[in-house]
């Protein structure tokens, strides 16, 4: 008995000292990584190349998600909106809903799927394949030469899908609420510029899509470097990302919404 | 060359190396053969720097590895090509842009340049006409002999084979073994041949260790591996199942016991 419940505590000890070392060991991987980012800006080709793998080969799903997101909040607006009389505040609720918000957070755990995952498996791979060595042997840093252009190139896309996300959003509640419904252009358009504030709502949502993008794309690079190089070790590596990136682009939303709201 | 001495390495409680030493004269081409996991391949990453020793002298061209900085270290690797044992090429890229990459990444040649050198090496692996493959479409001997030219694309003094015979045909096998020879002269290098193809090795070697459970337990020039009448190497050169070399994995448990007790390993 005494020995299966030490056997527990010594699991539960292993797995937090574990994690506390995981956590410290990305953090110097975090700061290797800004040492040797010089490479992605001396050589713009290199993160260029990773924005196009990461930000244009997602702008389908995003793009068709944003669409669809934003068909859903003209319908769900409307409905609520009319109830209370206030069917002309459709298109700033859908505006700031998205900029606040939706676009952000959807934008970024898409991203966290399509690009993230896909970027872990890459990285993952070279190492399972001994190309990362490779490199190593070849005097090349790969944090340099492939983590940092593809961590960059994250990053900067990230606020660039979400703008995207948001604006294609909008153009579906105007579709759904002008279009479909009949509600008045006019009104939508011009509720929607008297009520956002650029730098309360537009700049903010910026910020946050920054920030989930410095987060998903670290998280990525990171667990396709530290990934085990086997096949299962590499799906692995996958999976945590998309779970781990999820839950920090949600916790993280929290974080920045209290801190958004307070000042 | 490359000089060790004492060398001793530990995979966690597992000691790989017991106290090696080697030495590797410049211009001449060494093997070192042994059994699966007697700490071949991880002698050459600690050749590298890729690995630490935990005591002992691990020298290259007058440099002691393990204390090197990584700057010193990385211009130390400019000096040495590896060829992995898979060959280990950029699966996205072509086989032109594999062997162009160590000169696109270390000199500032113009492309016109860098074109001509990747041509010319290519040619000495025989694979001019490959230069547009992409490497998913390369047969396992071609991406060895790929490896091989990007191995050696920046001229290096020293250069690692890991297992450069694995699996190959006898046709291949033979070709890379001339071109391991026939590189290393005329580069004026030095080579490090990790393998267990012994009479591939006898015929371009000048020098053989063999490496038993961590140590060197018999070296010598071919012909005097050939006349040798140590049980290792006998046992080695003539493949037999008998001999000091162990076959089995150490294991505590009788083979009585792992086949008739729990199903647990």
């Amino acid at each position: 008995m005494f020995e299966l419940v030490g056997a527990g505590f010594r699991a539960i000890g292993s797995r937090v000292v574990n994690g506390i070392w995981r956590i410290g060991f990305c953090a110097r991987f975090f700061g290797t990584l800004l040492i040797l980012s010089g490479t992605s800006f001396r050589r713009p080709r290199l993160t260029i190349r990773e924005i196009y793998f990461s930000g244009a080969l997602s702008l389908i799903i995003i793009l068709v998600s944003g669409l669809f997101v934003g068909m859903v909040l003209g319908l769900q607006g409307y409905d609520t909106l009319q109830r209370f009389g206030a069917a002309d505040a459709l298109g700033p609720f859908v505006a700031l809903s998205l900029l606040r918000e939706l676009g952000p957070v959807v934008a970024g755990l898409l991203f966290a799927s399509r690009a993230g995952s896909a970027i872990t498996a890459e990285i993952g791979l070279m190492k399972a394949t001994e190309q990362l060595s490779a490199m190593e042997m070849m005097a090349v840093n790969p944090i340099a030469r492939v983590v940092a252009p593809r961590f960059w190139g994250g990053v900067i896309s990230m606020p660039l899908l979400a703008a995207l996300f948001s604006a294609m959003g909008i153009l579906g509640g105007y579709i759904v609420g002008v279009i479909a419904i009949g509600g008045d252009s006019g009104t939508f358009w011009s509720q929607m510029q008297a009520s956002v504030d650029f730098h309360h709502d537009v700049i903010n949502g910026v910020i946050k899509s920054f920030v989930f993008g410095v987060a998903v794309s670290l998280i990525s690079v990171f667990e396709g470097f530290d990934a085990q190089p086997t096949a299962a070790g590499v799906s692995r590596a996958t999976t945590r990302t998309v779970v781990i990136s999820s839950l920090a682009v949600l916790a993280l939303d929290f974080v920045l919404t209290s801190l958004m709201l307070r000042g | 060359m490359v000089r060790l001495r004492d060398v001793q390495f530990s995979y966690g409680p597992r000691q790989v190396l017991r106290g090696v030493d080697l030495d590797i004269p410049r211009g001449k081409v060494v093997a070192i053969m042994g059994g699966s996991g007697s700490g071949k391949t991880t002698l050459l990453r600690m050749i590298g720097g890729q690995l630490r020793p935990r005591s002992g002298e691990v020298r290259v061209c007058d440099s002691l590895v393990p204390e090197l900085g990584r700057r010193d270290l990385y211009a130390l690797r400019r000096r040495m090509g590896m060829l992995f044992q898979f060959g280990a090429l950029f699966t996205d890229a072509s086989v032109y842009d594999n062997v162009a990459f160590p000169m696109r990444e270390h000199t500032d040649l113009p492309e016109s340049i860098i074109h001509d050198l990747v041509m010319m090496k290519l040619h000495a692996v025989g694979l001019r006409g490959a230069a547009r493959l992409k490497v998913p479409e390369l047969s396992g001997g071609m991406a060895r002999r790929v490896a091989l030219a990007r191995t050696v694309a920046l001229d290096p003094q020293l250069i690692m084979y890991d297992e450069p015979f694995t699996g190959l045909d006898p046709i291949s096998l033979g070709v890379i073994g001339q071109l391991i020879r026939r590189l290393n002269d005329a580069l004026g290098a030095s080579s490090i041949v990790v393998t267990h193809d012994i009479q591939e090795s006898l015929q371009i070697v000048d020098y053989i260790y063999f490496l038993s459970e961590g140590r060197v337990v018999a070296q010598g020039t071919p012909d005097e591996i050939r006349a040798s009448t140590d049980p290792w190497v006998h046992q080695f050169v003539w493949a037999e199942a008998d001999g000091p070399v162990p076959f089995q994995y150490p294991v505590s448990k009788p083979y009585a016991e792992s086949l008739l007790g729990d199903a647990h390993v």
